[in-house]
Order: structure tokens, then C-alpha cells, then sequence
């Protein structure tokens, strides 16, 4: 459905993408996955015929961006990073306004206006001003807009940032129930938004592709290792961190200790080990020391993780200390 | 035709759902109004002053009352065409609502006559509200219409050119302020630039004085339609269309 070949894109100075190609299949619903400034709202805007390429070709439903824009523009609903909306316009009106520039008109548009405003949940906003909306609802007639032709193809930046949890939750059912029916590109710097939503993932960084994968492959590839956190105290007194780490470290089949904090007589190790290590070993080691466990915790990989992973990148300290806090983001 | 009509239809809708729009008329009609109570007033003075001294000049309405005001709304139309021009790409950018225009399946040019058609109407909104003015002179006395149409002619004329720049102008920045700021200066200067010509007789300077939009309009205030200025008016605003276009074209190979 969309067919991406060494797309580049070149400002004056810097390289926004670089050489990208990739594919994806009719009904697949996509996450393009990078952190800010990666190139995903660029690549974006070059599949919406927004920006023309630099140099390489993309295609879309079998029409290339710069050849057939107009053909393509048909084809492809596309919600930009911030909501295009007109303030001074109300719900309906903004989306007849919309509908009649994807060339709907008449009882076709009434019925097309009606289903959206059904499925995107603004019905209870219809005749409210688009500038008085709050962001969710903002967020919901930006996606309205994008299917109201109902397109082909659906490209949607960043969907759900800025979103409340409960928005945010209400936006992926959404997109999810656009599955089979549309071709669907999402762009996002979360990664459980990825696991949650799509089947297939391309991982962009610094304007190169990273890897394109199935969600399931690039989830066993993040935890060939697992992590753990352990907060380990002394029941009285002074605890060697030494000896500690010492005593985690003979645990069959623990890879590597390491420290990641300590207070007073409270430290915290960062355990990685074999896949489908027991936990539970782990604990009792600790408790049969005589020590006080305080926490033990499944440390996900961030995205920074799987990125300097799959990029061979040092960690930067920052990422590092978030990595540390658990910090899913 | 179809995609510009649905642009045009809603430019039109956010001047008149903004106060921008009725401001505009207002601010238009009232110093429009002015003008006319001053010169209407001045042609009666002058009419009862010939009658005491005994005195058969010949009065016409026409040259001493239409022509003056039509070419007094001339200058105040100078001062709101920025004000019309101003948002319309420049608001687009800034809220981001032009990458939808930019992905929808329309093309640039119905993008840009319809906004620029829109802000014609507004302008010819306006221009009837100085109508009315005129509309009382049809009714106590017995002026020509036709000096007083050409006239009107020339005044669309000329908006469409300085609203086409103005048009123009507004594709250059995010900053509404901005955009209106550059147009009120270039329709200023295009405005003086005349001038020139009374102190420098030189081929530059004729060339110059050329270029002055208000210079043009000389014919169509006295009721001849002169295809010289009719052809630079035109000229002006197919100029100004057609740098917009590449303007928003090189919008997008930067951006």
C-alpha cells in the first residue's frame, strides 16, 4: 500500500531523513517509532505530499507523491502533530468544510459526517466552537477530519500526545477499531503505545532507519535480557554494598550486578539476567542473608535502551538515571 | 471551480464571524461618509455663494462631488487592504491549519483565488457601503451614472492588484502583525512613489511614476476606461497571484 524507496529529505543544513525505505501492507496499522527530531513528522509529511522529497520515491496506494499528488491527497487522511483546526468554526461545520475539500458533497457528505462524529465519540460537541474544545476532543475532530473520505490510507502523527491516560487509552481503541479497513501509519516517541497499537514497527534515529520489525520480534529482541531492580537494606545498622553485590552476583544464572544507588544502609542494584530467571530466587537469597528487601521490580527497557541497543550508542547519563527510575516514557 | 468556491466560502465565513469584517465596513462607511458630508457640503456652499453673486458657472455633480470621493476612497482603501490581507496565509501557518489545505486534493492556485477572491468581496462589501452615499445624489439630483461605474471599475481594479500583493505578503510570515505591517508600507510606497516624477523628468523616473497604483486610477475617476491602466492593474494582480503561488510553492521546499 505504501512503498518507500531511499526517501531523503535535505535541508539547508542537516539531513532531516536519510535514506529510507520501507514497506507496508495493505490493513497493517504501523508505528513509526523515534524520539524527537528522529524525521518522523518529515517522512510524514513527504508521504502527505506535504514536503517534496529530496531525492528517492515513495508511493502511496500505487501513486508516487510527486508524480500524482493530487491522487495520493485523495487517498491519504492525515492528522498532523497539532490538530488543523479553525478556531471560530463549530464541529459540524468544520468538518462539512473539510468534507467538501476531499470532494464529498451532498447526502454523501450529511452521512459521512454523521458516522464520523459517531465513531470519533464528538457527537456531544457538534455545534461547539473548535477554539473552546479541550485538547481531547481537540485531538478526536483532528481524527474525525482524517477519515471523513474515508481513506485508504490513514497517517497520523503523534496521535495521542498531550493526551490524559484515560484520552490516551481512548485514542488507541479508536485507531485500532480503524484496523482492516484503513492503512494505518502512526507516529509516536512511546513504546507501549507501539506494543498496544500496531503490528509492525519502523524505528527511526537521527534521520536513519534503525530497523523495521514485527512488534512481537522487537519485543524478544529488547528482553534478551531481563532486568530487575532490587532494593536490598540492612535490618541494623551499617550494609556493605560490597558485600551485597557479591552475594547477588552467585545467584545461578545472574549475568551482571549493578549498583545503581545507595542511601545510608539502602542500596539499589540493577540485576540482569537469563531469561526466565526465577525472581523468586533472587528474594530469598536476600531475606536468607538476613537482609531487608525493600523492592524488587521488573525494570522495563525504555525506549532509550532499545535504541542504544539497536544503535550501539553510549547511554547518555539523563536517560540513564530515567532508565533507573523506571520511567516508562 | 468547485474547490475554489468551497475556499472562497470560507474565507468569507471567518471575516464575517470575526469582528475584523464589520470593523472594516464600519471604519470604511464612517470616514467614507465624512468625506462625502465635506464635499457635499463644499458643493452646496459653493453653489449658493454663485447664485448670490449672480454669478452661472457650471455646476456638475460628477467632477466636484463623485470624482473627489472616489478618488478619496482610493486612499482609504490603501489603508485597510492590509488589514483584509493579512491573516490569510499568515493565520494559516501559524495554527497549522495550511498543512491541511496542503494535503487536501485541491491545488495551490484554487487555494490562493479563492482566498483572494474572498477578499475581493470583502472589499467590494465595503465599496457599497459608499454606494449609498452616491444613492442620495441619484435621488435629489441628476448625476451621470456611467463616470460614477468606470469608477467603481477602477477602484476593483486597483483593489485586486494591492490585495493580490497583500496576498502575497501574507505567505512570507506566520505573524499577521507582520504581513499587515510589509503590505500597508508597499501599498504606501506604491501610493508616493508618483511623486517622482514632479521633480525628475529622467526615464527612471517616468518608469517609476509608472508604477504608482493611485496614478492609474486618474482615467477611471473621470469615466474613461483607458485600457493602459486597466491592462496594469491587471497586471499587478496576476503579479502578485503569481508570486504567491511560488511562493507557497518554496513554502514547502524549505519549510
Amino acid at each position: 500500500m505504501i512503498s518507500v524507496k531511499e526517501l531523503t529529505k535535505k535541508y539547508a543544513r542537516n539531513m532531516a531523513v536519510d535514506h529510507i525505505s520501507f514497506e507496508v501492507q495493505k490493513g497493517e496499522i504501523v508505528g513509526f517509532l523515534g524520539p524527537n527530531g528522529a524525521g518522523k513528522t518529515t517522512t510524514m509529511r513527504m508521504l502527505t505530499c506535504f514536503l517534496p522529497p529530496t531525492a528517492g520515491t515513495a508511493s502511496v496506494a500505487g501513486f508516487d507523491v510527486l508524480e500524482q499528488p493530487l491522487e495520493v491527497k485523495r487517498r491519504v487522511g492525515y492528522l498532523p502533530e497539532a490538530p488543523p483546526l479553525y478556531p471560530e468554526m463549530d464541529t459540524v461545520e468544520y468538518l462539512t468544510f473539510v468534507g467538501r475539500l476531499k470532494g464529498l458533497a451532498g447526502a454523501e457528505l450529511r452521512k459521512r459526517i454523521d458516522y464520523v462524529c459517531e465513531r470519533c465519540a464528538i457527537r456531544d460537541v457538534q455545534e461547539k466552537l473548535l477554539g473552546r474544545l479541550s485538547k481531547g476532543y481537540r485531538q478526536r475532530v483532528g481524527l474525525a477530519q482524517a477519515i471523513i473520505h474515508n481513506p485508504e490510507v490513514l497517517i497520523l502523527d503523534e496521535p495521542t500526545a498531550g493526551l490524559d491516560p484515560k484520552q490516551i487509552n481512548e485514542t488507541r481503541e479508536l485507531i485500532r477499531s480503524f484496523a482492516g479497513g484503513h492503512t494505518i501509519i502512526l507516529s509516536t516517541h512511546i513504546l507501549t503505545e507501539v506494543e498496544q497499537t500496531c503490528q509492525k514497527v519502523i524505528i527511526i534515529n537521527k534521520g536513519k532507519l534503525v530497523a523495521t520489525d514485527s512488534v512481537h520480534n522487537l519485543q524478544s529482541r529488547a528482553r534478551g535480557a531481563e532486568l530487575v531492580l532490587v532494593e536490598v537494606a540492612g535490618r541494623d545498622g551499617k550494609l556493605d554494598s560490597d558485600r551485597v553485590q557479591r552475594r547477588l552476583e552467585q545467584i545461578a544464572g545472574v549475568n551482571r550486578v549493578l549498583l545503581k544507588g545507595s542511601r545510608e544502609n539502602r542500596h539499589t542494584f540493577e540485576v540482569e539476567s537469563r531469561r526466565g530467571f526465577a525472581r523468586g530466587d533472587l528474594a530469598r537469597c536476600v531475606v536468607e542473608s538476613g537482609w531487608e528487601l525493600n523492592e524488587l521490580r521488573p525494570a522495563s527497557m525504555s525506549l532509550e535502551e532499545i535504541f542504544l541497543q539497536l544503535t550501539g550508542e553510549e547511554m547518555p547519563s539523563e536517560a540513564r538515571k530515567a532508565a533507573a527510575r523506571g520511567a516508562p516514557e | 471551480m468547485r474547490n475554489v468556491w468551497i475556499i472562497w466560502r470560507k474565507e468569507l465565513r471567518s471575516y464575517f464571524v470575526s469582528p475584523i469584517a464589520y470593523l472594516l465596513l464600519t471604519m470604511f462607511a464612517a470616514v467614507s461618509a465624512f468625506f462625502f458630508w465635506i464635499f457635499l457640503r463644499g458643493f452646496v456652499e459653493y453653489g449658493m455663494e454663485m447664485q448670490m453673486r449672480g454669478e452661472m458657472f457650471p455646476m456638475n455633480i460628477n467632477e466636484q462631488v463623485i470624482r473627489p470621493l472616489l478618488s478619496n476612497a482610493s486612499v482609504i482603501g490603501l489603508f485597510f487592504i492590509p488589514m483584509i490581507t493579512m491573516r490569510l496565509f499568515a493565520e494559516e501557518k501559524r495554527t497549522g491549519t495550511i498543512e491541511l489545505l496542503a494535503t487536501s486534493p485541491v491545488s495551490d492556485a484554487e487555494i490562493i483565488i479563492g482566498k483572494w477572491l474572498a477578499a475581493m468581496t470583502l472589499y467590494a462589501c465595503m465599496l457599497l457601503f459608499t454606494a449609498l452615499n452616491f444613492a442620495f445624489l441619484f435621488k435629489y439630483g441628476n448625476p451621470d451614472w456611467k463616470p460614477l461605474a468606470i469608477g467603481y471599475l477602477g477602484l476593483l481594479l486597483q483593489a485586486g492588484g494591492l490585495l493580490a500583493i497583500g496576498t502575497f505578503i501574507s505567505t512570507l510570515t506566520r505573524n499577521q502583525i507582520v504581513a499587515g505591517g510589509a503590505t500597508f508600507g508597499v501599498c504606501l510606497l506604491l501610493w508616493v512613489i508618483s511623486s517622482v516624477s514632479e521633480f525628475e523628468t529622467a526615464t527612471w523616473a517616468r518608469a517609476l511614476s509608472y508604477l504608482s497604483i493611485v496614478s492609474h486610477l486618474e482615467s477611471f475617476e473621470r469615466g474613461v476606461l483607458d485600457s493602459k491602466d486597466t491592462i496594469f492593474y491587471v497586471t499587478l494582480t496576476f503579479l502578485g497571484l503569481f508570486f504567491t503561488a511560488r511562493s507557497m510553492e518554496s513554502l514547502r521546499w524549505r519549510s
